[in-house]
């Protein structure tokens, strides 16, 4: 493991995140414009919701980091060494990353940002992160959002997307019952193009 | 100089307008007022049907007087929807009969792209994330590849429709927001209410009926304050993840709703620490109006987005993205 390492992961809107060593330590900014007791009830609601769905989704059999510590909005949990599925992407880790989606919405959890940025693989498993707009649902419409962000991502950034959505949907329907009606919603949901 | 009469009347207030590509012309308006409690649609429909020739009339005074003629007009726009059902139907029948006896064309209008294009026209905004909240609709919209897309919209009733709910059940006449703004500026207690944000959508009936609850152990101040303060961050997050989401850069504010100072506020401080422009059209152009219409049926117009009387049916669910948006470039 790396040690003396602190720096600045990400910096967004929302949160900041910041790695030391081997823990990463996400922070729900305060926001201004909304009152402080209602500000801090948000940051505090989801920073909880957020572990609790880390969690679950690791119970149902999809690899998560492990969470050490949840105070205020804050969460420390673990690093997760390895590449961001972008830059490593081929047609049999689509295949396990369908399946993993697949168990992640069998077990009622919607991830939210799916984009290749927020899977890890660390050479022998693929791992889940960023569970910032996770949510609980198990309806077609959540799960449909939820494929049609990671489409978008392998449509944008990979020449050979085609046969990378295929491999994802071999490996969603082997752990999904209703994939059929969700890949069908992804398409109706593609026409709206109020995500993209 | 293109001159283009439009007819607004989706819910309580029924409204002409004649504009040119730099001004309004005139604008006539009559609001229906409910003796008691809210919008009786059947009523705001009697409403503009009874009032819709004493509009007009005034209207063409106004127009001779500046030595127009009602032959000057090049077409007639109205609001084709989303709105209620009967008030549509009214106001269409208007349209479709100056339409008619001028023997100029025909222009339908979606409500809420028209509050969208007024904002366009009457501030410097060119390419905003809109939050346009009203009674009936609260929608976050921007345009990208030819529509205005709804990023974000109420799963369930208008924030406006909410405040005054709330409002009733305190007591407070109709329209309630401006009473609640005024008795939340009596106070700082925040008291506990829900606050629903699901993805990019907002939900508001329950904080409605969490906030009439709420009535039971605390004061009517710390309500209304309450309840805007949530109300409004639920708008102003959303609005803030759609500036994130498509990269632009500047917010417009419109709908009745806009009047209200605090909402005015949150988003100015979020604009500000995003390095974003806010803007917000004078109030006349916030609440339902008939320059909006005619305006967007001026652009609609010179686009050739025309329609026979038999395609001018009315659609209450009309939904902005289903409008092509023909006289933008790109």
């Amino acid at each position: 493991m790396a040690e003396g390492v602190n720096e600045m992961v990400r910096d967004g809107a929302e949160a900041k995140v910041i790695r030391k060593n081997n823990r990463l330590v996400k922070s729900r900014i305060p926001k201004r414009y909304r009152v402080r007791e209602l500000d801090e009830r948000i940051r505090r609601e989801r920073t909880r919701a957020e572990a609790r769905l880390i969690s679950q989704a690791r119970r149902a059999g999809v690899a998560t980091p492990v969470i050490y510590d949840i105070y205020n909005s804050t969460i420390e949990m673990d690093y997760i060494e390895g590449k961001p599925l972008k830059y490593v992407i081929s047609e049999d880790l689509c295949e396990k990353l369908g399946e993993l989606v697949g168990r992640l919405h069998a077990a009622g959890i919607i991830h939210g940002d799916l984009t290749t940025s927020n899977i890890i693989w660390d050479g022998s498993r693929m791992w889940l992160i960023d569970f910032g707009l996770a949510f609980s649902a198990e309806d077609l419409e959540s799960r449909g959002v939820d494929v049609h962000v990671l489409f978008q991502t392998l449509q944008s950034s990979h020449p050979n997307h085609e046969a990378l959505i295929d491999a994802f949907c071999r490996g969603y329907y082997r752990t999904l019952e209703s994939a059929k009606d969700v890949l069908e919603r992804v398409v109706e949901i593609e026409s709206r193009g109020r995500y993209s | 100089m293109t001159l283009v009469l439009g007819i607004e009347g989706t819910a309580w207030n029924l409204s002409a307008a004649v504009v040119n590509e730099d001004e309004v012309v005139c604008e006539v308006t009559h609001t229906y007022k409910p003796a008691t409690g809210g919008i009786h649609p059947r009523e705001a429909a009697q409403h503009h049907a009874r009032f819709a020739s004493w509009v007009m009339s005034n209207l063409f005074d106004e127009l001779a007087d500046k030595s127009i003629s009602p032959n000057d007009i090049d077409a007639i726009s109205f609001s084709q929807g989303p709105g209620l059902g009967a008030c549509l139907r009214t106001v269409a029948t208007a349209a479709r009969a100056l339409s008619l006896s001028l023997e100029i064309p025909l222009v339908g209008v979606n409500h809420c792209v028209a509050h969208v294009e007024i904002g366009r026209w009457k501030t410097p905004a060119k390419d905003p994330v809109v939050l346009y909240a009203s009674g009936a609709n609260t929608q976050v919209l921007a345009y990208r590849r030819g529509k205005y897309r709804v990023f974000g919209e109420t799963l369930d009733i208008g924030v406006g429709n909410a405040l005054d709910k709330f409002a009733r059940s305190a007591g407070l006449s109709h329209p309630g927001g401006p009473q609640i703004e005024r008795y939340a500026k009596d106070s700082v207690n925040y008291v506990n209410l829900p606050y629903v944000v699901k993805g990019m959508d907002f939900s508001f009936s329950g904080l409605s009926t969490a906030a009439t609850d709420a009535l039971q152990k605390h004061t009517l101040e710390d309500v209304c304050y309450s309840l805007q303060e949530n109300a409004f961050a639920m708008l102003v997050e959303v609005t803030e993840r759609a500036l994130a989401h498509t990269g632009k850069t500047e917010v417009l504010l419109g709908g009745g709703v806009g009047a209200n100072m605090r909402l005015r506020e949150m988003l100015d401080i979020m604009c500000d620490d995003r390095g974003a422009s806010f803007y917000v059209p004078e109030k006349r152009f916030m609440g339902d109006n008939g320059a909006m219409i005619a305006w967007l049926g001026l652009l609609m117009y010179k686009a050739g987005d025309t329609i026979g009387v038999e395609d001018s049916h009315v659609n209450p669910n009309y939904r902005p993205d289903m409008v092509d948006v023909t006289w933008l470039k790109e």
